[in-house]
């Protein structure tokens, strides 16, 4: 009975200690939080700017050759509820009360742009297993390889801002998302979305150049008039105009949500409301490594557990065996 | 504990007719499953399942590879016990364990490919310049199949005897040893990396299942498991086959079983307390009720097969192997489906349920399990002789 009881100690023990040593990652080997790199692109978003032309929407599915998506019975245009694996951008509209006035939380009205938030330390090319989704060192742009992909749609669950989206619908369907039209650089292209926003509620350029903009247009008295570039803040003619500056939240999104990412957005009304989700400053992306690296860094930990495993194993199995040959 | 061993019956195959009402209904459920299938490999995922971009991960992740590939770790917890823990008595389970996790694991290696969107670029996985070392998936994905070749390999003695291949059988028995070391490494790695794959996806999952510890809390749970599908299947296969219910085994086993479970216990507590997230179990919605379900399903067994006499109840050890693997079904469902909030805290509108094709698939994985079993047992030795049988 005590010599159950003490091998019942060791089982207990000995597991414990193997899965306790391999599952506690200590600060020091801890995976931090990775920033935006200096050069790297991206948009501001402006919800005061914006007037839910939707130009912004249909340049983007031109420039990406995506269908039209419909969501009405005389399918007459393109009607899209969410982005998809078809639709990479959309404005979605905040609609409270008697919606009188744009920008206000009560009784009014507001829009908010969807699309892929390039982020600083992306949760999607963590979880990718085949380096189908990764992040250009220098741009910075969160791009996707359909070549590589296996379809596992590890990216469309890791993304807390829901943006990889999958084709359901073929039987070779692909990941579809936002890559910032890098595809139209070389033509002296940038963002179709930014082109062709008339209000400059789309901004592109370096997020360094957005950031500032963005702290800027914080700093001013709102329902003063103001300057706004348009455009490429970061390069090109200038397009500025005059405008009245928005009543804007206090908070530069996209800042520090998840270490930062490279699309930044302003709003009138509070994020949570038009679908941005509260995020802590440190990526998923750095536990779920940290948590990697600490148990299969360099493979030391699977190969002493290996090694130790191996030495009893072999001592037992023999054993074993030789009892067996006794039975034949 | 050599005349312990002496002791025991060599495995030998059960025999009998293959063609009964049991592998008649598998077949059908079998040609069911093939025919979505097809639907699936020609029309997409959209055709068959429900599965969307707000919940792009349905049962065929969470319950054919998630919750399939722990119900398969009874090898992996009894060859623990046999070959490290030195307790040769366990030897007859064995053989039956492993066979009930090979097929585990080989049908959620299998279940993957239905699943995958682009299945033919699937060995990008093992190929250098494609993989992701960072990914969890990479390492998951690695890791079952290394251990799949393991398990045939530790399994193929049982076909070497019947072929009375005696030179493969003795080669292999000389490597036999870390076959069996890399048979529990492994499945310690992806266990415990299972759970792990829920951490990449951060704030969307429920504090009360995400956690840095939750690739200790999937291993321990994958372990106690094991013990748990040995109990449920020692006694099923005694009753289908009318043999003998190994009792003198499953009694200290399910003792094991109760030590393991209540470690995990003390630890999923004390994890949930130091964190602060225990809160969450008492609010008034779904997640809080399937973590009570959840619970309660692992806290059961004690109750049931707490004291020694219980335990030589061959039916509530057979009750108490079924709470570990509903515990095991829920913590599974909860962690990566029921806990898995993909607005954080926005409603985008997404639901998913299982469509009935999706269901029928999963069911006819399942039949695929159950013919093996019954068609390798009845002709290859895998449990252990009858005395019946040896008077013949």
């Amino acid at each position: 009975m005590s010599d159950r009881r003490n091998f019942l100690k060791g089982v207990v023990a000995a597991s414990g200690a193997a899965v306790a040593a391999t599952a506690l990652p200590t600060p020091a080997e801890a995976r931090e939080t990775k920033q935006r790199p200096p050069e790297a692109l991206g948009l501001l978003y402006d919800a005061t700017l914006c007037v839910g032309c939707k130009a912004c929407v249909a340049a983007c599915k031109q420039a990406n050759d995506n269908p039209a998506e419909f969501s009405t019975v005389d399918q007459l245009w393109d009607t899209p509820l969410d982005t998809s694996g078809k639709t990479f951008n959309l404005i979605k509209m905040y609609r409270s009360g008697t919606m009188e006035t744009k920008d206000a939380e009560e009784n009014g009205y507001a829009f908010m742009k969807t699309s892929c938030m390039h982020c600083a330390d992306p949760s999607c090319v963590s979880a990718c297993p085949v380096s189908a989704m990764t992040k250009d060192p220098k741009t910075g742009i969160v791009e996707y390889n359909a070549d590589a992909c296996i379809g596992c749609r590890y990216c469309v669950a890791a993304c807390p801002f829901g943006i990889p989206k999958y084709q359901y619908d073929s039987p070779t369907g692909k990941i579809g998302k936002c890559e910032l039209c890098r595809h139209r650089y070389k033509d002296g292209h940038y963002s179709a979305c930014a082109e062709v926003c008339p209000t400059g509620a789309t901004l592109y350029g370096k997020t360094s150049d957005l950031l500032a903009e963005a702290k800027r247009r914080l700093a001013l008295k709102p329902g003063a008039m103001a300057v706004f570039p348009r455009g490429n803040i970061s390069g090109g003619k200038d397009q500025s105009y005059e405008n009245v500056v928005g009543n804007y939240q206090q908070h530069v999104y996209g800042e520090k949500e998840y270490g930062g990412t490279q699309v930044l957005k302003l709003s009138g009304v509070p994020f949570e409301k038009v679908g941005m989700p509260n995020l802590p400053p440190e990526a998923a992306a750095a536990h779920s490594e940290s948590i990697q690296h600490m148990l299969y860094g360099g493979l030391v930990m699977p190969l002493a557990v290996l090694g130790a495993m191996t030495f009893v194993a072999k001592r037992n199995v023999h054993h074993d065996d030789d009892d067996q040959k006794g039975e034949n | 504990m050599a005349a312990n061993h002496n002791a025991h019956h060599a495995p030998a195959p059960v025999g009998g007719n293959l063609f009964n009402a049991t592998t008649f209904v598998c077949g059908v459920l079998i040609a069911i499953m093939i025919a979505i299938l097809a639907v699936r490999f020609i029309f997409g995922l959209g055709a068959v399942t429900n599965l969307n971009d707000g919940y792009p991960w349905g049962i065929w992740v969470v319950v054919d590879v998630v919750i399939g590939s722990a119900f398969a770790c009874g090898g992996f917890s009894v060859a623990m016990l046999v070959y490290i823990f030195n307790k040769g008595q366990y030897h007859p389970l064995i053989r039956p364990a492993l066979l009930a996790s090979l097929f585990g694991y080989t049908l959620a290696g299998v279940g993957v490919i239905f699943d995958l969107g682009r299945w033919w670029n699937f060995w990008h996985i093992f190929w250098p310049s494609y993989s992701n070392p960072n990914s969890v998936m990479f390492e998951v994905a690695v890791c079952i199949s290394a251990y799949i070749v393991v398990m045939w390999l530790e399994f193929s003695p049982a076909f070497f005897e019947r072929w009375g291949m005696v030179d493969a059988k003795k080669k292999l028995n000389k490597v036999l040893f870390f076959l069996v070391a890399l048979g529990t490494v492994l499945p310690m790695m992806h266990q415990s990396s299972l759970g792990t794959l829920i951490v990449v996806m951060g704030v969307q999952i429920n504090p009360l299942w995400q956690t840095k510890l939750i690739p200790l809390l999937f291993l321990l749970t994958a372990i106690v498991i094991g013990y748990g599908v040995v109990l449920f299947e020692s006694c099923v296969a005694a009753s289908a086959y009318r043999r003998k219910i190994e009792l003198h085994l499953l009694e200290p086993l399910a003792k094991v079983m109760l030590g393991m479970l209540a470690l995990f216990i003390v630890v999923r507590f004390g994890d949930l307390v130091v964190r602060g997230a225990l809160g969450y179990a008492f609010k008034a919605n779904l997640v809080a009720l399937a973590f009570w379900v959840e619970m309660l399903c692992f806290l059961a067994p004690f109750a049931l097969i707490g004291s020694a006499g219980a335990r030589r109840n061959p039916a509530k050890l057979f009750v108490a192997g079924t709470a570990i693997m509903l515990g095991g079904i829920f913590m599974r469902l909860n962690a990566f489906l029921i806990g898995y909030d993909t607005g954080v805290g926005v409603d985008t509108g997404w639901r998913y349920f299982p469509s009935v094709p999706e269901l029928m698939v999963t069911i006819g994985m399942f039949a695929v399990e159950v013919l093996g079993y019954i068609i390798i047992t009845r002709r290859f030795p895998v449990l252990p002789r009858e005395d019946v049988q040896v008077a013949h």
